[in-house]
């Protein structure tokens, strides 16, 4: 089922009494989620990620605008009578209650017709927990079950119902990191079986770039970006959604457009053809760590021709990760003094730790120029 | 230094030393304990083996210290004594109706507390005004609005007459009318802190439960059976088992509203007969006070015992 958003807009009164303005968690969403998808909602902590998500499941009521499941309007309609299924951060289990009892609480909710005999019950919550594969642990308790167990029963229960939408929060935060990259993955192989349309929240771009279909990028409460995970990070429109995906993060420095060239300092980093009708100004230059190429050897043996994309920059380190290499250094046009910028490159190169600068050659495509006003893509 | 003997003693000796190091901390382990230990002993132990002592004496005198002889002759009159049997039908009386009913209406209290959003903290704090304060001032209260004097009927008859029913003498009248002054205050005077403890429960309640439960469609009522009941019965019970201790306990409410001759008054508890027995007015019998409150003991703890067994049996985690 595709989910759709019209203007939909959240503002919560300001904690602290004596400031007037409203705080907005939800800015005029007014975007599509197709059917059947894992979508992914990303933003730093604080943006309105999870308040988008308790809109969509009825926890909370928006200010204005609408929410659509297909053509049907939900925005007046209660949580219950919704058919959203929702995976809360901290789980939710009932402590006092079976794995098996936990899952089956939802279904004994049903009243009239609806509801359903004991067997019925029996077969439904194991069918849920085959789904998450979780058949073993019916007799448990929550406390008696690990982290990741008790995500499967969560994610069991908001199942059992057959919702129209899953909603998760956070899915991952309460995990151990090789834990994480394991359950990730069981959440998309889940959506996978079910087809059910799946929207979740998380921080961290990782997660969310490696098994959502679509990424929706936030901040302060309004979307930035929407677009396939690869599509998103080889395009971004914007400084925000360049720096806030990809691990290392991306380098930014300050440069300027003159001529028709992409200056760093006095480096060219773009020659002529590539910067055309953009008129001379101050930029932000981002560069991904994988879109530096070392330059070494080259510089070495005298070929340098100077004539384009020649990067200097002061070395710092070198990290050895065995399947590449991390080159750190430094470098006086980085947009905030001092940081500590980063490379990436094949640990087929062989770097000198011992020199004290280091030359790149620089991927055209790596390269993101943002206007120095509004932050905005330039090219 | 001693440290680096000390791991040349273990490499050398490792069994002894580990040994010697056990037994070193068992006996700090004691001499921490031990200024407990002695008040303990001093004040708790030692009286409590005197009482056992005593009830098992005839006739003892505790200004001369002797006695006629020993047995179960103190047991004997206690357990005959209509004063005493009185007593004891009035305690369970009060404890059987004022320790669920009190737990019950503190749980709807809290529930109706815990719902409210404006003025929650100035409504706790009126609920919370009796546990602070004093029983006699509060005894005083209700005997006021309760009794029926020859030149009125008090506050409580005037209520009554507008339905046209009473006078009833509370105070000084029909058993049944005692006893149910009794326990509208025994129930007003441990309700504060029952609610006290029932709201903070609730509100330890993590919210989230109430979340999932909603997007699943559960009722109210569920809600409350499911979810609310279970999460809090660990101080339920923590409240009827103190509850029951202290009802059975009962003596200064009595007094506070019926005055010190409570047998005259048929409304003696247990601890006032055992009271009676070693300073009222037909007293000096420490024999017959240490049979009464051993007694006491054997049935404070065996419903406690029922109690705790009920709660394992019923616990959530």
């Amino acid at each position: 089922m595709k989910i759709r958003f019209d203007g939909l807009t959240k503002r919560f009164p300001n904690r602290n009494k004596k400031i007037k303005s409203e705080v907005v968690a939800v800015d005029h969403f007014t975007f599509e989620i197709p059917d059947g998808k894992l979508v992914g909602l990303l933003g730093p902590s604080g943006c309105g990620k999870s308040t988008a998500l308790n809109l969509i499941c009825g926890l909370e009521t928006p200010t204005e605008g609408k929410i659509f499941f297909d053509d049907d309007d939900v925005t007046d309609l209660p949580a219950e009578n919704r058919g959203v299924g929702m995976v809360f951060q901290s789980y939710a289990l009932y402590p006092h209650l079976t794995v098996k009892k936990n899952i089956m609480f939802p279904l004994q909710n049903l009243k009239g017709d609806q509801k359903l005999t004991k067997e019925q019950l029996e077969a439904k919550a194991l069918e849920a927990a085959k789904i998450v594969q979780i058949e073993e642990l019916m007799d448990r308790k929550p406390n008696e079950m690990s982290g990741g167990q008790q995500q499967r029963v969560a994610i069991a229960r908001a199942l059992v119902k057959m919702p129209r939408v899953l909603l998760l929060d956070e899915p991952l935060s309460n995990l151990d990191a090789r834990l994480r990259i394991q359950t990730r993955e069981e959440i998309k192989r889940i959506q996978n079986t079910t087809k059910i349309t799946t929207i979740f929240v998380t921080h961290d771009q990782e997660e969310a770039m490696s098994i959502s279909d679509l990424i929706v990028v936030m901040k302060d409460g309004a979307v930035h970006q929407i677009g396939k995970p690869q599509e998103v990070y080889d395009s971004p429109v914007n400084l925000f959604v360049a720096k806030f995906l990809g691990t290392p993060p991306i380098n930014v420095f300050t440069g300027r457009i003159k001529d028709g060239k992409l200056l760093i300092g006095e480096d060219t980093i773009l020659g002529k053809d590539c910067v055309k009708d953009t008129k001379d100004q101050e930029v932000f230059i981002g560069i991904r760590p994988e879109g530096f190429l070392l330059r070494e050897d080259k510089e070495k043996n005298g070929k340098l021709d100077g004539k384009n994309g020649v990067f200097h920059a002061d070395l710092l380190a070198i990290e050895v990760m065995g399947r590449d290499t991390s080159v750190v250094f430094s470098h006086s046009s980085s947009e905030i003094e001092g940081t500590r910028l980063r490379a990436i490159v094949s640990s087929d190169n062989q770097i000198d730790p011992e020199s004290k600068t280091v030359a790149f050659d620089v991927n055209p495509k790596k390269v993101f120029v943002f206007s120095k006003e509004t932050q905005e893509r330039l090219l | 230094m001693s440290m680096q003997q000390d791991t040349k003693i273990q490499s050398a000796k490792p069994k002894n030393s580990a040994k010697l190091l056990k037994r070193l901390n068992a006996f700090k382990a004691w001499l921490y304990l031990l200024p407990a230990l002695v008040f303990l002993g001093i004040f708790m132990v030692y009286p409590l083996i005197d009482v056992l002592v005593y009830s098992f004496e005839e006739g003892y005198n505790s200004a001369s210290q002797t006695s006629f002889g020993t047995g179960w002759f103190n047991y004997a009159y206690v357990l005959h004594d209509p004063y005493f049997l009185q007593a004891v039908k009035n305690t369970f009386i009060i404890v059987i109706i004022t320790v669920p009913l009190s737990t019950l209406l503190a749980l709807l209290i809290s529930l109706a507390l815990n719902s409210i959003k404006k003025l929650k903290e100035v409504f706790q704090t009126i609920f919370f005004l009796p546990y602070v304060t004093n029983t006699l001032a509060v005894g005083l209260v209700f005997m006021i609005m309760f009794k029926k004097t020859p030149y009125t009927d008090g506050l409580i008859n005037m209520i009554l007459a507008i339905f046209k029913t009473g006078p009833v003498d509370f105070i000084d009248g029909p058993y049944w009318a005692k006893m149910f002054v009794m326990c509208f205050y025994t129930i007003w005077v441990v309700l504060p802190f029952k609610v006290l403890i029932l709201t903070s429960a609730l509100a330890s309640v993590d919210e989230v439960y109430y979340k999932a439960a909603k997007i699943d469609g559960t009722s109210r009522f569920r809600m409350f059976t499911h979810i609310t009941l279970p999460m809090i019965s660990p101080m339920i019970f923590y409240l009827v088992i103190t509850g029951f201790i202290g009802a059975f306990k009962a003596y200064s409410d009595e007094v506070a509203i019926f005055g010190t001759n409570l047998n005259s008054a048929g409304m003696n508890t247990i601890v006032g007969y055992v009271y009676d027995m070693l300073y009222g007015d037909s007293g000096g019998y420490p024999s017959y006070a240490a049979a009464a409150a051993l007694i006491l003991f054997a049935i404070v703890f065996t419903i406690t015992v029922v109690n705790l067994l009920i709660s394992k049996k019923t616990s959530i985690r």
